[in-house]
């Protein structure tokens, strides 16, 4: 720093850190209270005042996953006999249910987290190859009309889900393909392909031409050079596209909404469902949440580098 | 430049010509786009002029312009117009206070900044159906953390409906703002070092520093941050339907959703979704000039 600083600029540095710890706290108190409500026991989910401290528990869990019917007082358990998360359960005056075989039967959670999984991951390797070879193709040819193309690419991702998913869901419904992995697929594929095209095409934008032109002199065709000197050097650029495409699809709702109801329901519109009538038993909804949260969480940091520049389109780099 | 679409070229020769390279790389993106965007909206083109119930089986009719002429004549259709654009006004000012002024204390060296910068960014990259959700626990009015901390009593955020808007935004301004701190916060790094130095040197106030020096700088990346939050925040439909059923949160996708789904007036959703569509282009348009902008920067 050229300029000295004086007394009264370090104070006020100290302030503004001050301040955005404060506000730090203040952004994550919700976050945190997801996490903590999915380790307490339910009667401490709902108390007045909200109970903070409290001895962390995995029971959220464990009626996250399993199908569970309420005890009926009478009733005679083997409450010794049963396993230590299944007397978790017990406990909340709860039993879990078995089937015929005596095996414990699944919640419709594990389901739907799968559910997320298949569909998120396929619409991805989708988007990222068809966004990665159509960027190439944008950033190193000459295109006619490259810039209208370009908007109309980026214009499809701009559509509010609802306008789009009416017809959709009549073509889906003709087609048979309402409430299928497939359909979802699909539509997260076309909506996150624009978002790949887009950000790939910056990607590519930075690797020199040259290399490739070095190879092609060095008797590689234009595809080799393609899959042998431009995918590697755009392998960061890949992975990060990759990672945005895999959050979008994970995260959406109104798609899933409208075009799934049981086989191929992914989790966002499950969660929500849970709350029916009655008192809602929050420390499973938590737990639900916390899960369906995590790989995201995960993502995010290992994305921080990127974030700028996947969240304005490729428009904005550091 | 040896580029690329001279076929005397010799890499012409080997393998595929660059020309049938890029058709094949560029093509079925474009034909995949066109069949899964831009076909379903030229159907729900044709339906926006019917009587179409997909609920039934009752012979279509043509009705010519009637569904657009009774959408936009239906006042309860202009409140769910008006109730977006409170909902836009509100969370995007809120956004941009909140991102700009964060990004304003985040703007200096100090330990930790790259870890706390990434924990602020986590709410907007989480889902906002399931985290909305949440919010429902933190608003309410017996248990919940927000009155209680605030010290505010029974105040029923979501229950009241005169309220429930803002707390609908509340949530949002709280997943996007970080959003609005991250650009601001790479624009307010790209202002040269050495402008706040002369301005030092000439003893400049740090109000007039602040206006003639870092706002006209971040402004361009500003205004982007704030076009894209508004249209985002013009289609907005998962917050609002999760956390809230009140008529007064009836934002115009949520509208629309209940006219398409519950309600299966086919013909008419297609025509509102038709008037919704016309407008989010127009943000679009506004957006991309400004993104070519900043990139020409």
């Amino acid at each position: 720093m050229a300029v000295v600083s004086s007394r009264g600029q370090r104070i006020g540095n100290l302030l503004a850190i001050a301040a955005v710890i404060v506000v730090t706290f203040i952004m994550l108190a919700p976050i945190y209270w997801i996490v903590s409500t999915s380790f307490k026991p339910r009667n401490l989910a709902t108390t007045n005042p909200p109970t903070i401290l409290f001895e962390p528990e995995v029971s959220p869990f464990v009626k996250l996953f399993t199908k569970r019917v309420q005890l009926k007082p009478k009733e005679v358990v083997d409450y010794e006999n049963a396993p230590w998360f299944e007397r978790l359960v017990f406990d909340g005056g709860e039993r879990i249910t078995r089937s015929g075989k005596g095996e414990i039967q699944l919640s419709g959670y594990p389901d739907r987290f799968i559910n997320s999984l298949i569909v998120a991951i396929t619409s991805t390797l989708l988007a990222v190859s068809m966004g990665t070879i159509t960027a190439y193709g944008f950033s190193r040819f000459k295109v006619k009309g490259e810039a209208d193309l370009l908007f109309f690419v980026l214009s499809t991702r701009m559509l509010p889900p609802i306008v789009v998913a009416i017809p959709m869901f009549l073509m889906y419904r003709a087609a048979g393909l309402n409430d299928s992995h497939l359909g979802l697929i699909i539509l997260y594929t076309a909506f996150n392909v624009s978002f790949a095209v887009w950000l790939m095409k910056g990607f590519i934008d930075e690797i020199p031409k040259e290399y490739e032109e070095a190879a092609l002199v060095d008797g590689y065709t234009r595809i080799q050079a393609f899959f042998k000197i431009v995918l590697p050097e755009a392998a960061t650029g890949i992975a990060a596209t990759a990672v945005f495409c895999f959050i979008t699809a994970w995260n959406e709702y109104a798609f899933a909404l409208i075009m799934t109801n049981r086989r191929a329901q992914t989790a966002p519109p499950f969660i929500p469902s849970q709350i029916g009538s009655g008192l809602p038993d929050w420390t499973v909804i938590a737990a639900g949440t916390f899960l369906f949260l995590l790989p995201v969480a995960i993502f995010t940091f290992l994305l921080r580098n990127h974030l700028l520049r996947g969240m304005s389109f490729g428009a904005i780099r550091k | 430049m040896i580029t690329t679409l001279d076929p005397h070229s010799r890499a012409a020769y080997r393998g595929w010509s660059d020309i049938t390279i890029r058709n094949l790389f560029v093509i079925p993106t474009i034909l995949f786009l066109i069949v899964f965007n831009i076909f379903p909206l030229l159907y729900s083109l044709g339906y926006s002029f019917t009587d179409f119930r997909a609920s039934t089986k009752d012979p279509v009719n043509f009705v010519g312009l009637r569904n657009y002429m009774e959408l936009l004549s239906d006042p309860n259709i202009w409140s769910n117009f008006t109730i977006t654009a409170q909902y836009v006004i509100v969370s995007v000012s809120g956004q941009v206070i909140v991102g700009f002024g964060l990004a304003l204390l985040l703007n200096r060296s100090f330990p930790l900044k790259g870890l706390i910068t990434t924990l602020l960014l986590l709410p907007m990259m989480l889902s906002m159906a399931v985290v909305g959700l949440f919010w429902k626990l933190l608003y309410d009015p017996n248990f919940g953390i927000i009155n209680y901390s605030l010290g505010l009593g029974k105040l029923e955020w979501l229950g009241d409906p005169n309220i429930a808007l803002y707390a609908v935004a509340l949530t949002d301004i709280w997943m996007w703002s970080p959003f609005v701190m991250l650009l601001s916060l790479a624009g307010l790094s790209a202002v040269p070092k050495h402008l706040y130095e002369a301005a030092s040197i000439d003893r400049a106030s740090r109000l007039y520093t602040f206006f003639r020096i870092t706002l006209p700088l971040v402004a361009p990346i500003l205004l982007i941050a704030i076009i894209f939050r508004t249209m985002e925040a013009f289609k907005t439909f998962d917050l609002a339907y999760v956390m809230s059923g009140q008529p007064t949160t009836e934002v115009v996708s949520i509208r629309l959703y209940k006219m398409a789904f519950q309600e299966w007036q086919t013909g008419k959703s297609c025509a509102l979704a038709y008037i919704v569509l016309i407008m989010v282009l127009c943000i679009t348009n506004v957006y991309v000039k400004y993104l070519n902008k900043a990139k020409e920067r």
